[in-house]
């Protein structure tokens, strides 16, 4: 029900966003922009594991260890289920280092470079012990032991088994089988973390500016660890120069900030350097996943069998645990596909590796690499094309619940995948492709179909178990004297260009142009309590909340419109500014409508004064969907993998910026190409870390991401109040199982198979090298290279 | 610490006098000690290119180079581009066409582009890509970047816009 | 990530600077050029040199020449330079095409030809160069000035000949003969990034004959350098498919390829393979 205005309605249009201009200026402001009086350098350990026997530190330096913070109470978040063990982090290390970069002091100065200086002549003396870094070597008898609560390194363990699955699986046709083998990846934001702790004297009040996704549970957090008074902590997330949820966790830095600014009254910031984020800012998607799929003789997939291992590092994060991978990984790797039995076991292990903590799409860009590899293995095994074998088993019926238990709403899984096979010409394709075999090129072509839940409130994470539960939001409008809008919003955007999209909800509801509207967030003295910006949520959550307080607050701009213009509330409408009513000369600007509802509510029977509402939301959560495509071509001397063409096909519901939703699926089809192709975390086995510099931590560049044609397909959710889905996470999801599925298709014929990403060229070659010989890659025929 | 050097910057045609270290890298000194944060730091290794400034018309990793090294020299940053409120045309080719998400590194990006564009403005497509290459973003995917800095080197030959 | 404290000297002849260096070289003291290795290093403090010779300001160390028979190349001569052919012989032509692939544009704006041979990364695209053309290198101390053959310089992962109260002056690569061919090839693992293997062939083409060839290879020894089997197999055939594969295994057999990681030996030598056999494709 927005707003009948003569024109176009705001939401829909690609209008240019509203966080730009300062951002193009240099005006931004991010943490790292602001003075401080003291600079924090944290020393950090150079082994995998140990027992720490001294920290030498200089004559007369500043240098904070664990024996000065016995009050400040160790991180340590809590699982209800899956037989979750509880581990603490303390906030420097206490006796025992687990992985290589743990900060162990913090040394501070007056500048960054002399804290530096001071941080190199810590010597710290250590006993190393042995480490563990694979997750799968972890779980074996001998292992060494990472945390002594922890027996055996198994820290979360699901498990799932449908009624029936034994039954179901023994009427298998054919049983596929896939060993995916994801390594490990880093978000990297173009801003590392960084944080700013600040005391005032006038209130005794500490604010804490840092690059966070979620401030109000920062301040929770750190005021808890610490034990003050949560109101004496304000924490801003200012601009944040990228998070892809790598900032969503608790930085254990953050909390020895706010000490310090208490304990000395003080000012005192960090500024992460690109090192220490490679190596201690949280890490991704290390998982061995293995699958087996029973098929019935029409090529059905009819029971799935999955065990996942996810390597969840040396502690657990805060406040998702090191739950949030394998419980991901076990809810949702049914995807979009059609089948009634599930059985899956799913174990988080820990290691002497940085700790694990949610990246952009968590565990389902390794769910969509496992399933779309064992798609296109029975599509091989059954002699099918790879866009049959989807098409005969997706889902196609709503709402569908899948044999995890996951309720599907509307969505458009063959639609998107019809739309890109049509687009790409799979026919014209294979043409071209054997072509291009007989001079010596390889090319092949690789689909992924994967729905994307998003926009989940509370219910869904109560299912998970965590201490802390999440979900819901909390938007608060309110129209000044002026006409100005402010929508005070808990979601903390951090690039997502929620302050355009939501000010365009707000415009259409209250008949004003979206630069009216400024949207508040990332400071908790300003912002209501919400959850910060994670998990595809913000737009439905946010933007749900938004829309309801702009609802209320435009139901009482009429009621008052009625009063002045003596006009029914339904023949009023709200557009440019102005309450007219409809078919007369009749209006009165809405500024005035708030000038009159703050300063002359008396003279309005039934009106409550001022003009802020508030809009609370919590949905069930809403599946979006895609499906990607690529064509690549591998150079089978040298093992590269370029990609030719890229293809989306994406269903996010109603769409409020077009531009905006674009860029969210350009974003995370990079990093997912990123994912499948080139970065990787690397350790040796001793968990010395071999990538920490951006010369050896590869993103892609301009040159390694071609142009993504996008297609849109709009199902409207039920699920949600704007009717628009997430799909932030999306791009990361789909486009690695495309790329590895094009890579395997383009690799076909010399019966090599490659399951591992990212799929570098070192990998691609040995697979190669290793076929028997002698090699196809070097015999006599001509045009074999 | 060692003993500190009394120079000048002149960034966007003002000077700022200041006294650093030898070891002050030039993007620190344009940051922290002349106030110009515009400039930002992802890696300060000469990866990612967030630090990009203009020094004497050249772009250049204002973290590979010493403040020393640019006394008296002419630097451009960020904050320098538009004229007024009149923003450059890259800037507003990167509102146009969704270059920025987080921006971050986004001056960066604009100082490489006008750096390029106005040493070589008759660039082709594909070397532009070549020098686009040369830095790093995390939200875009670099398509909407390389769009917004084809439209602008357009614009700034003076032709009608493109696509 | 800031570097150590360091003393800067700014010379602005190169006779001061060498005596300098010689006063400094004792405790650390290094020479600053373009910088775009040695700052990243400094940042990491993997290098901490107490003192820094920053020969930025010596004007004739930017001075480029030819008598017709050398090209040389004073150490403040910038990568970008050589975008465009610096004389007109092959041997400038040459050097446009292996300068496109050295980093990334700002960074070219910066580094320097001396400080990339000095600096001596096995990947480096000008060591490559200096090593195939048998460039001459000078170095200037105290002591005097002496040139070091290429093939005597590179000793190693980032070691050279250069004592190190010596300073690389000036490299002189000869000019080439007008039916001179030259192809180069590097793999890297994204456009911009250090090679993994890099070759270039050079060689004259005289009644349809190969002849004064040189082939060599980067990236996958310790250091750059001509790869005499390969060579060998080359010299007095006519360019082709069949001799380019053959001169390819000789190269990928012959290098002691290096190993790390994420990196076998045997994938080193199918890179050398495939990069010595493309270039000379490109010769063609």
């Amino acid at each position: 029900m927005s707003t009948q205005s003569k024109g176009m309605s705001w939401v829909g249009r690609s209008i240019r966003r509203l966080e730009d201009p300062a951002l193009v200026t240099g005006r931004g402001y991010f943490t790292g922009d602001l003075a401080a009086a003291h600079w924090v350098r944290f020393v950090r350990s150079p082994v995998a594991a140990g027992r720490i026997v001294k920290i030498g530190a200089p004559e007369s330096a500043m240098v904070i260890t664990a024996a000065n913070l016995a009050s400040v109470k160790p991180i340590a978040p809590l699982l209800h289920k899956f037989n979750y063990k509880p581990v603490a982090q303390p906030i420097l290390a206490d006796g025992v280092v687990r992985f290589v970069g743990e900060p162990v002091a913090a040394v501070v100065a007056a500048s960054e470079q002399e804290a530096e200086d001071i941080a190199d002549a810590v010597v710290l003396t250590i006993d190393e012990t042995a480490a563990i870094v694979d997750g799968r070597a972890a779980l074996a008898a001998d292992a060494p032991q990472v945390h002594a609560t922890v027996p055996g390194n198994v820290i979360v363990e699901g498990a799932h088994k449908t009624d029936g699955f034994d039954a179901a699986w023994a009427r298998a046709h054919r049983i596929v089988t896939v060993e995916a083998r994801s390594h490990r990846q880093n978000a990297t934001p173009m801003e590392p973390r960084g944080g700013h702790a600040a005391y005032d004297a006038a209130s005794g009040r500490i604010t804490l500016t840092c690059a966070t996704q979620m401030p109000h549970l920062m301040r929770t957090a750190i005021a808890d660890l610490i034990g003050m008074a949560e109101s004496d902590l304000r924490v801003i997330a200012p601009d944040v120069g990228g998070g892809f949820g790598q900032k969503m966790s608790l930085a254990a830095e953050y909390v020895l900030l706010v000490w310090l600014a208490r304990q000395y009254k003080s000012s005192f910031a960090w500024r992460e350097d690109r090192r220490e984020n490679l190596i201690a800012g949280f890490h991704a998607r290390d998982q061995y996943l293995t699958l087996a799929g029973a098929f019935d003789a029409d090529a059905k997939l009819i029971a799935l069998k999955a065990d996942i291992i996810a390597n969840v590092g040396a502690y657990s994060c805060f406040p998702t645990t090191a739950g949030i991978e394998p419980l991901m990984a076990m809810a949702e790797l049914p995807g979009p596909y059609d089948f009634r039995h599930y059985e899956c076991r799913a174990r988080g292990v820990v290691t002497n590796t940085c700790t694990i903590a949610p990246y952009r799409g968590v565990s389902r860009p390794v769910n969509a690499f496992g399933l779309e590899r064992l798609m296109d293995k029975a599509a091989a095994a059954f002699g099918l094309d790879v866009v049959e074998i989807r098409r005969r088993n997706l889902v196609d019926r709503f709402p569908y619940t899948t044999a995890y238990g996951l309720e599907l709403d509307e969505a458009s899984y063959r639609q998107t995948l019809d739309v890109v096979a049509k687009a790409i010409d799979l026919p014209a394709f294979r043409a071209r492709q054997s072509e291009a075999r007989a001079q010596g090129r390889h090319l092949g072509i690789g689909f992924a179909t994967f729905c994307e839940r998003t926009g989940y409130g509370t219910a869904t994470f109560v299912e998970r178990g965590m201490a802390i539960t999440p979900g819901w939001e909390t938007v608060v409008v309110s129209v000044d004297q002026s006409g100005l809008v402010e929508a005070r919003i808990g979601a903390s955007p951090h690039g997502q260009g929620l302050r355009t999209t939501l000010a365009q909800i707000v415009a259409d509801e209250l008949g004003i142009s979206p630069d009216m509207i400024k949207v508040v967030h990332g400071d908790t003295d300003r912002a209501p309590y919400g959850w910060g910006t994670f998990a595809s949520r913000s737009l439905v959550i946010s933007g749900g909340a938004t829309l309801i307080a702009a609802r209320k607050v435009r139901t009482k701009l009429l009621k008052l419109a009625s009063h002045i213009l003596e006009a029914a509330p339904h023949d009023i409408v709200l557009e440019d500014g102005t309450a007219k009513v409809i078919g007369t000369d009749r209006s009165v600007p809405i500024a005035t409508l708030a000038h009159e509802a703050h300063t002359q509510s008396h003279l309005y029977d039934g009106i409550e004064p001022g003009l802020t509402d508030e809009g609370f939301y919590d949905p069930p959560g809403t599946f979006s969907n895609a499906c990607h495509v690529a064509i690549v071509e591998v150079d089978i001397e040298t093992g590269q993998v370029k990609i030719e063409k890229f293809l989306v096909a994406e269903d996010a519901g109603r769409i409020i910026n077009p531009m905006i939703a674009d860029g969210q699926v350009h974003g995370g089809v990079a990093q997912g190409i990123g994912n499948a192709l080139l970065e990787e975390i690397i350790y040796d086995d001793t968990g010395t870390i071999l990538t920490a510099s951006l010369a050896d931590y590869l993103p892609p560049t301009a040159r390694d991401v071609p142009e993504i044609d996008m297609h849109h397909l709009t199902t409207p959710s039920p699920n949600s109040v704007t009717e628009a889905k997430g799909l932030g996470e999306g791009g990361t999801i789909g486009a690695p199982a495309a790329v590895i599925n094009a890579i395997n298709d383009a690799l076909v014929a010399f019966g090599v198979t490659i399951d591992e990403i990212p799929a570098t060229p070192q990998r691609i070659r040995a697979a190669l090298r290793n076929l028997s010989s002698p090699s196809p890659l070097w015999g006599a025929e001509k045009g074999g290279v | 610490m060692s003993e500190k050097t009394a120079i000048t910057l002149h960034i966007n045609g003002r000077d700022y006098a200041i006294a650093v270290e030898p070891r002050r890298t030039l993007a620190d000194a344009i940051r922290e000690d002349c106030g110009q944060t515009g400039t930002h730091l992802g890696c300060e290794h000469g990866a990612c290119g967030a630090c990009t400034v203009l020094v004497d018309g050249e772009p250049v990793r204002a973290c590979l180079m010493f403040a020393v090294q640019a006394d008296g020299k002419s630097i451009r940053t960020v904050e320098g581009l538009a004229d007024g409120d009149t923003l450059h045309p890259l800037q507003q080719a990167f509102m146009e066409h969704h270059g920025l998400q987080c921006g971050f590194c986004t001056p960066g990006f604009l100082m490489l582009a006008v750096g390029v564009l106005e040493r070589e403005p008759d660039i082709s497509d594909d070397d532009l890509l070549d020098v686009l290459s040369s830095n790093l973003c995390r939200c875009t995917g670099y398509q909407n970047i390389v769009k917004a800095v084809r439209a602008a080197a357009q614009q700034m030959r003076g032709n009608r816009p493109a696509r | 990530m800031k570097p150590a404290p360091f003393i800067r000297h700014v010379p602005k002849t190169l006779d001061e600077a060498v005596r300098i260096l010689g006063a400094v070289a004792a405790e650390e003291g290094r020479v600053l050029a373009g910088g775009q290795s040695l700052v990243p290093i400094m940042a990491f403090r993997l290098a901490k040199p107490a003192h820094l010779v920053d020969i930025n300001e010596i004007a004739e160390l930017g001075r480029m020449s030819n008598d017709g028979k050398m090209l040389r190349i004073g150490a403040l001569v910038r990568h970008a330079a050589f975008h465009k052919p610096v004389v007109d012989n092959p041997l400038g032509h040459l050097l446009a095409a292996v300068a496109r692939a050295i980093a990334h544009y700002p960074i070219r704006l910066r580094g320097t030809f001396c400080g990339s041979l000095a600096h001596a990364d096995p990947s480096a695209e000008w060591c490559l160069v200096a090593a195939t053309l048998d460039a001459t290198l000078v170095a200037h101390s105290t002591r005097g000035a002496r040139t070091i053959a290429a093939r005597d310089f590179f000793q190693g992962i980032m070691t050279t000949a250069l004592a190190e109260d010596e300073l690389l002056a000036e490299v002189r690569l000869p000019l080439l003969a007008p039916d001179t061919r030259f192809g180069f090839n590097k793999f890297s693992r994204r456009a911009g990034d250090f090679a993994m293997s890099a070759a270039l062939a050079v060689y004259r083409l005289q009644d349809g004959k190969m002849t004064d060839v040189h082939l060599g290879v980067g990236g996958a020894e310790p250091s750059p350098r001509r790869i005499p089997e390969a060579e060998a197999v080359l010299a007095g055939q006519a360019p082709g498919d069949t001799v380019f594969r053959a001169a390819a295994e000789a190269a990928a057999q012959a290098v002691e390829a290096m190993e790390d990681h994420q990196t076998s030996a045997d994938y080193r030598r199918d890179l050398v393979r495939a990069v010595v056999r493309r270039a000379l494709e490109q010769s063609a």
